[in-house]
């Protein structure tokens, strides 16, 4: 018999080596998944894993990682500090959204006048809308005591109704021909995220995500609000006799993680998308939280746990097109990757001895 | 020579890393009394997980009444008729006794007939207790009270009592002591852990002391002084605790009309709490568990908010201050609570060092944490109260409870407090360490600090505290002088026995 026994404190050996075990162990049951379905696994394997970075079309590939990885690290960055404590947003595809919307508005606002000071209001408007749509949980949290997890849910639908109203009103194309959807911003300057060196992929977004990386390792390492935030995961109790005031610790991390999931939702339409229209939203605000868990809630592991998500994305995109896998195999492939991260995760607080057989 | 009713013969178990038991034999006889003596960690409680069937030895045997006996479970244990009281209740709140009693049986009877079979058992041997109140109302003598009843409805032939008495009054442990002396009469057998050896010397016939899992010495009680038994236990000599006549300053700590609502369901409302605590002065709290305690230690370190002027400190009104305002003016505090309220349990010391002592010691400035000088904190922690770790980057969970109970009461005593409160300093803490503990309690006041110190440990306030009070449901008694106070006396201030309420001042 196999028997679970805890660690008297967590292996540090473990939690570095488990997201490399569970990217394995993803590889070897995708793998198996793929080759039910009749493919070939070690081609469809390295045609995900392989193809983006070093294939024939790599060129164009290796800009795309950083446009679909910036705003999962982004976002996820912002849910990690949250989630260390005990907060949980799991709204950022909502409060992405309101980014998107806030940050189009302020820009479109101004069409079409031509000036520098168009974008950072945009930056700006952008990361006071998710903070604003953070806040509604927050503030029913604080003050009646509501859970946060579905509130925050529950308002990326009402986002998503938003989002479609906006698109067919407000910020509809005056000259799209009655098609939904806003002016399109990659074609009006002042308000267009354009990338920095032409074909790298690098824009404002992919910046904010690595500034975000660095300041986040710092709070967390360096700095009181940060000890008391991981305080607070580790014991609430014990947070409490710190002298952490839970109400504003809430409002601090709900209203962070809005922000910058905003910030993302405005990188994004200003950006590799352009437009505000019913289907801007694809789930990234979903997929970050898979990428902060296998990130570890570490900054430096989110960044990297981005990287593969966007290398799944694209590859599995490949796979689609090149393969004919079913997408729902690929999304299968990915739920793998979070499912193996948490099962190995028990390695890092548990150890697995081989217990004797006893006899009854 | 006859027969004994249980003979333990070389019983081992091994965890990894540590030896619970070693070869440790000894023989209870027919309607003896037998202590288990020993200090936290010495083995006990991995001892008679065995005799009960919860843990298996790896080598060694038993013989009950001469068979081989080897419970693969507890219930083979109880069916043998062993039955066992534990520590900590396992009992439903909600349920009344009766329920709770049957949803311990393997064939409960019909509801009726157990109530009258409760009453039965419970008058005979003089335990007191209504099968129809609900657990939640109870003290925690009652409870015992529904846990002993649970075990003798069974009519065991050897009963376990895990230190019974650390949650009565002294009156209390009297009816408990006389139904005990009861079952013996009767035949019953009963193995008794403790480590409060005055009790053992009233009670128990044979003592088996336990000192890292090895059985270390017998005695008969009744011929041997306590202190002999307790360095036994230890290994070494004990030192007391040294004071000198002490002349106390002004008042550091004035708490008037304190009264604060329960903040949970099952907490206790403090009422109308007045205290005043001197320069120097110990001041002691007894009183049974749950009647108030933590919700005191919450209200004085500022986790509690209360109105400003009921607590003040030198004249100060600090009632509506927060545990940092509060350490800032120099009044700390130690909970009860090791893990999750003391310390977090999967931080390391250093970060645990600078749960508290960031603003004292300067740990950090403009919010920005200075780690070395944190990890020169801890390790000045480690150093000076002796605790037991490689060094400060291990989780606090990796300590024992004593060490852990040492780096915590270290941590605010090294601040230098003005005011410290501690609750249960000694909890769980083998005899060596919490005289450590008392005495740097002791220096601590020495050097001018007012120290108030929770404990349900009532030798422990005789010991070190200057002045004494107890809570009772949420109440404070007046403080008294230590000197002079009889047992007596003290348990009327606790509440005295079953239920029975004192008159309310």
């Amino acid at each position: 018999m196999i028997v679970l026994e805890k660690r008297p404190q967590p292996s540090k050996a473990w939690s570095y080596a488990t997201p490399l075990v569970a990217v394995l162990a993803t590889m070897v049951f995708g793998g198996l998944l793929f080759a039910i379905l009749g493919k070939n696994p070690v081609e469809a394997i390295g045609t995900i894993f392989w193809e983006p970075l070093f294939g024939e079309f790599a060129f164009y590939y290796r800009p795309q990682l950083l446009v679909k990885g910036a705003p999962l690290v982004l976002i996820a960055i912002g849910l990690s500090l949250g989630f260390r404590a005990g907060i949980w947003n799991i709204g950022a595809e909502g409060q992405y959204i309101m980014g998107a919307i806030f940050g189009a508005g302020a820009g479109l606002a101004f069409y079409p006048m031509d000036a520098f000071f168009i974008f950072p209001i945009m930056v700006i408007a952008g990361a006071f809308g998710g903070w604003l749509w953070a806040m509604i949980p927050a503030f029913l949290k604080v003050r009646f005591g509501t859970n946060e997890i579905l509130v925050s849910l529950m308002l990326v639908y009402v986002a998503e109704q938003f989002l479609a109203s906006v698109s067919l009103g407000l910020l509809k194309n005056p000259e799209g021909f009655g098609f939904p959807g806003s002016r399109n911003l990659q074609s009006y300057e002042s308000a267009h995220n354009a990338e920095l060196i032409a074909g790298s992929g690098m824009h404002w977004g992919v910046v904010a995500a690595f500034i975000a990386v660095i300041f986040s390792y710092v709070l967390l390492n360096r700095h009181m609000l940060g000890f008391h935030i991981r305080l607070t995961g580790e014991a609430p109790r014990a947070a409490k006799f710190a002298g952490v005031n839970p109400a504003r610790l809430i409002l601090f991390c709900l209203g962070l993680s809005g922000a910058l999931a905003g910030l993302a939702g405005m990188f994004e339409v200003s950006g590799p998308s352009g437009v505000v229209s019913i289907d801007f939203n694809v789930g990234y605000g979903f997929t970050a939280i898979i990428v902060a868990f296998l990130g570890r809630l570490h900054p430096v592991g989110i960044l990297l746990a981005g990287g593969l998500m966007a290398l799944t994305y694209i590859g599995g995109e490949i796979a689609q097109s090149q393969l004919g896998l079913p997408a729902a195999a690929i999304q299968v492939f990915q739920g793998m990757l979070l499912f193996f991260l948490l099962a190995f995760d028990l390695l890092t607080n548990y150890r697995i001895r081989a217990a004797r057989s006893e006899v009854a | 020579m006859t027969t004994p009713l249980l003979s333990l013969q070389g019983l081992t178990k091994a965890y990894p890393g540590v030896v619970a038991n070693d070869q440790v034999s000894f023989d209870i006889g027919e309607g003896e009394v037998h202590a288990l003596l020993g200090e936290n960690g010495a083995g006990k409680s991995t001892l008679v997980k065995m005799i009960y069937g919860l843990v298996k030895p790896d080598s060694g045997s038993m013989l009950l009444r001469g068979q081989t006996f080897a419970p693969p479970e507890p219930r083979a244990a109880r069916s043998d008729g062993i039955a066992m009281v534990f520590q900590h209740f396992s009992l439903f709140d909600a349920l009344n006794v009766a329920e709770n009693i049957a949803l311990g049986m393997e064939n409960p009877p019909a509801m009726g007939d157990l109530a009258s079979r409760i009453r039965e058992v419970s008058e005979t041997y003089g335990l007191p207790l209504d099968p129809y109140r609900t657990v939640g109302d109870l003290s925690a003598g009652e409870r015992q009270r529904v846990e002993i009843i649970r075990c003798l409805l069974q009519d065991p032939k050897l009963l376990i009592m895990d230190e019974p008495t650390s949650v009565l009054t002294p009156q209390e442990v009297d009816i408990l002591f006389e139904t005990l002396n009861k079952l013996r009469s009767e035949g019953t057998s009963i193995l008794y852990i403790s480590h409060k050896l005055e009790e053992i010397r009233t009670l128990c016939d044979h003592a088996t002391i336990l000192r890292l899992g090895k059985n270390v010495g017998e005695c008969v009680p009744a011929e041997t002084s306590a202190r002999d038994m307790a360095e036994m236990m230890v290994g070494s000599t004990l030192q007391t605790p040294e004071r000198s006549g002490r002349e106390f300053g002004e008042v550091a700590l004035d708490v008037s009309g304190l009264s604060v609502p329960s903040p949970s369901e099952f907490g206790t409302a403090l009422r109308n709490v007045h205290m005043t605590v001197r320069k120097g002065e110990v001041l002691g709290i007894g009183g049974v568990a749950g009647n108030g305690q933590d919700e005191l230690l919450g209200v004085l370190s500022g986790e509690i908010s209360t109105a400003a002027d009921a607590i003040k400190f030198n004249g100060q009104a600090i009632g509506k201050l927060g545990p940092t305002a509060r350490r800032k003016l120099g009044v700390l505090t130690a909970p009860e609570e090791r893990l999750g309220h003391a310390a977090a349990p999967d931080m390391s010391l250093t970060e645990n060092a600078l749960l508290t002592g960031s603003i004292r010691e300067g740990l950090e400035s403009n919010g920005f944490l200075k780690w070395n000088e944190t990890k020169e904190f801890a390790e000045k922690i480690i150093s000076a109260f002796d605790v037991r770790t490689p060094g400060p980057e291990n989780a606090a969970r990796s300590l024992s409870g004593g060490n852990l109970q040492k780096f915590v009461i270290g941590r605010e005593v090294l601040q230098n407090p003005d005011v410290l409160v501690v609750n249960q300093p000694t909890w769980g803490v083998d005899a060596a360490a919490a005289a450590s503990i008392r005495q740097a309690i002791l220096d601590l006041a020495a050097k001018g600090t007012a120290v108030i110190c929770i404990s349900q440990d009532l030798d422990e306030l005789m010991e070190i505290s200057d002045s004494f009070a107890a809570l009772n449901e949420g109440r404070l008694s007046a403080p008294r002088e230590t000197t002079g106070l009889t047992v007596d006396e003290i348990g009327l201030m606790m509440g005295g026995a079953h239920g029975m309420e004192v008159a309310h001042v």
